[in-house]
């Protein structure tokens, strides 16, 4: 947030901090060692509030349970903000000096009154008054989220709906305070920070805006790079619609499976020209390929580095052969550059990380020993000295502010796409969800993705819902 | 404002076995006798867990207190003087292994053999073991129904194995009642509270909530159980098989740290490898993520690597 996309605060805040929120997530279920550290803060005598339209496990844990209706999360964060703003709780201080967009903010709020919130939401006006006034008052709060955010329509305006909450209140860049979304899969966090997203070169350096970045990606790679964004995975499939997408190339995805629509994703991708899919299994999408690489279990099989949700960059090593032909992605990849005229350079994961490094800033000063001495290093890390950064944006508090100030955004309640019955509650979580088998906050402790991992489990709780 | 709290402590100044020391203030004295090198035996101690002072195994004198002081759950005071190794505490460390190695199997506690002959236990000496529980009946035992022995044979808690899942097996012959489970299973990490002691005195033993079977328990499967304890009373089941089948040669095991693939938390986990497969999986205490705790996922879903041809 605010420019660079990762949590803003370590594990270990969680367990320091007064109030944490958890909104749409059951980590209890979904990220157990997480919520050891809420479990830490609660003992401590931190105040839990969980937001789900489902009494979850995490929520048998919280002080208030916020049964949200599906889809209202933008009504309940504005709710709150405006009873914020009402009370007179909000920082001034902090939001004359680090924030852009407050009047329009507070301006476009005003209509969220407890009532209306309570309208929206299904929560009781009087809950959502006193964990309003919690958050504000409180010296110290986290707010963490997952899927039951991001997996939204409009998710974008969810997460941004959070970020207001948190800089109305001054509620992050501080030890104890931040913004956390609790990331699904080892590396999520991590292919974002290596640019394995549209947008962004490594280190989030944006690709469209950023010509020195590029300048220098081009000057250290000896190529071109197209100075526009490219297409993430829902314009990829639209683009296939069109035929102006023929050829994909899909490493560890499962597309087929995982897509809200299969039907059509099945069609879409038995119509390409050209498939090639990189897994360590056969999977239902590597079964409509032209071309399958087996490849190696990159957390066992191989030697590298993943991101966790508090940025720490931590490595992953070898401790297996893989089975048959099955290679290194960093091999496969490697020799597909070379045969297709582009020697790569270099054939080591510690390779590839120490080019990374020298083209990534934040990530300058994380070197293989010393990613191993410190126990992995959360970024960024600029140079050998840095011992990484525990939280993000403390610049704001900085006086005078370091940088661009934290923009407010007004963002309004925009019903879910599905419309909702009586028994949303308990089928619009599946729904959203469908194509995942089993959604994030529904994840059962034994599962996950689409199965291809869990499904050949022993374990005596891998029977679903 | 923006910076990471740092807690100041004071050094605390103390003697022990005759040399001064400098500890930190709140250390417990079985830190500050550890950081000397000197040896103090410990089994329900664990770096991760809340004292609970239970095998008393630990014990040392401290001048000035009448009795002997548990050195992991002590903290250390200024002017303290302590005797690690004196004749009461060698006695008294004899007489805990004497009455654990009599009535507890211990062929899978690390250095308890060696601890035995250091401190001249003799186990032996209580007589031949008394003939082994039928299954389930020590679980059965109310208050009042243990009677004491005939005095030729020494009662034990031997017992047959639970084996009801596919994930971990619990020997209860091997259980010395350290607690350590309970904590881990309970409020020092996992909360889950899916195990308890139930019963008293020598018919004490820990168990589920009415003895369900752990499939029909609160148990989550977690193994942060496992992971604290010290004799091999709960053991992964590839180990217990391994061992059955006279396999497992740690020997031959490599353990290689790797972060767990299933979610976004990076918990660290050491993969114990035998011949290219996987027989169990632990995770380093002093990892700032887990503090040695994983999930079932970290814990037990690894067979994905491993039955890939089979698929």
């Amino acid at each position: 947030m605010f420019g660079a996309g990762g949590g803003t605060s370590s594990y270990q805040e969680i367990e320091e901090t007064d109030l944490i929120v958890l909104w749409g997530s059951n980590a209890r279920e979904t990220h157990p060692i997480f919520f050891h550290h809420v479990l830490k803060g609660v003992h401590a005598g931190a105040r839990l509030v969980v937001v789900d339209p489902r009494r979850t496990s995490s929520a048998q844990w919280a002080d208030n349970w916020l049964g949200i209706d599906v889809g209202t999360d933008v009504g309940l964060a504005n709710t709150i903000a405006r009873e914020i703003i009402h009370a007179g709780l909000h920082n001034r201080e902090f939001i004359d000096r680090a924030t852009t967009g407050f009047e329009e903010f507070a301006a476009n709020v005003e209509q969220y009154t407890l009532e209306e919130g309570e309208k929206i939401t299904g929560i009781p006006a009087e809950i959502i008054r006193d964990v309003a006034h919690a958050y504000a008052r409180a010296d110290r709060a986290q707010i963490c989220w997952t899927l039951g955010i991001t997996e939204h329509h409009n998710a974008v305006d969810n997460v941004l709906a959070l970020i207001n909450l948190a800089l109305l209140c001054g509620h992050v860049g501080r030890w104890g305070s931040g913004l956390n979304p609790l990331r699904g899969q080892n590396n999520v966090q991590g292919g974002g920070d290596m640019g394995a997203i549209p947008n962004r070169l490594p280190g989030f350096q944006d690709l469209e805006k950023d010509h020195e970045a590029r300048t220098k990606f081009e000057r250290a790679w000896g190529v071109e790079i197209q100075p526009r964004y490219g297409w993430h995975l829902t314009q990829m499939f639209e683009a296939m619609e069109r035929g102006d997408l023929t050829a994909l190339y899909v490493i560890g995805e499962n597309p087929a499976q995982s897509e809200a629509d299969t039907t059509r994703a099945w069609e879409l991708l038995e119509g390409l020209g050209h498939l090639v899919v990189q897994d360590i299994f056969l999977t239902a999408t590597a079964e409509l390929a032209h071309v399958v690489l087996p490849a190696s279990a990159s957390w066992c099989e191989a030697e590298g580095t993943v991101t966790n949700s508090e940025r720490r960059v931590q490595r992953v090593r070898k401790a297996l052969e893989p089975p048959g032909q099955a290679h290194d992605d960093i091999e496969i990849i490697a020799e597909l550059g070379t045969r297709l005229g582009y020697p790569m350079g270099w054939s080591t994961s510690e390779d590839a990380w120490t080019e990374l490094r020298s083209l990534s800033p934040m990530h300058a000063g994380m070197t293989y020993p010393r990613l191993e001495e410190l126990g992995g290093i959360q970024w960024p890390c600029v140079d050998e000295q840095d011992p990484g950064s525990p939280f993000l944006h403390g610049r704001l508090w900085a006086d005078p502010l370091e940088g661009p100030p934290a923009p407010f955004h007004a963002v309004d309640q925009a019903p879910p796409v599905d419309e909702l019955t009586e028994d949303s509650r308990a089928t619009a979580t599946r729904r959203r969800c469908a194509g995942r088998r089993r959604s994030t906050s529904r994840r059962r402790t034994a599962s996950a993705s689409t199965s291809s991992r869990a499904s050949g489990f022993r374990s005596p709780r891998a029977a679903g819902p | 404002m923006s910076a990471v709290p740092v807690t100041l402590r004071r050094v605390v100044e103390l003697e022990i076995d005759g040399q001064t020391v400098r500890a930190m203030e709140g250390q417990t004295i079985l830190q500050a006798v550890r950081a000397l090198d000197v040896e103090i035996p410990t089994l329900c101690w664990g770096e991760t867990l809340t004292p609970v002072n239970a095998c008393r195994v630990c014990m040392v004198e401290v001048e000035g207190s009448r009795v002997l002081v548990p050195s992991c759950a002590r903290k250390v005071e200024p002017g303290m003087v302590v005797r690690t190794n004196g004749d009461r505490v060698r006695h008294s460390r004899k007489m805990v292994l004497e009455f654990l190695a009599s009535s507890v199997d211990l062929s899978t506690t690390p250095n308890a053999a060696r601890w035995i002959e250091e401190y001249g236990a003799e186990p032996d000496r209580y007589g031949p073991a008394a003939p082994p529980a039928a299954a389930g009946e020590r679980d059965r035992a109310h208050a009042g129904h243990h009677h004491p022995g005939d005095g030729q044979t020494a009662a034990t808690v031997a017992q047959p194995v639970k084996i009801d899942n596919e994930s971990y097996v619990r020997d209860y012959s091997k259980c010395i009642l350290c607690y350590k489970c309970v904590e881990g299973c309970g409020e020092d990490w996992q909360n889950t509270f899916a195990i308890a002691v139930a019963g008293r005195g020598f018919d004490a033993r820990i168990a589920t909530e009415f003895d369900a079977p752990l499939p029909d328990s609160a148990c989550v499967y977690c193994g942060n159980c496992i992971a604290v304890c010290p004799t091999g009373a709960l053991m992964f089941k590839s180990e217990y098989d391994l061992r059955h089948a006279g396999q497992w040669d740690e020997e031959r095991q490599t353990q290689t740290d790797t972060i767990c693939p299933y979610c976004g938390v990076g918990c660290e986990l050491t993969l114990h490898v035998q011949d290219n497969e996987i027989v169990k999986v632990t995770s380093p205490l002093d990892h700032s993520v887990t503090h040695g705790n994983l999930c079932v996922k970290g814990r037990f879903g690894f067979q994905f690597v491993q039955n890939r041809e089979k698929r």
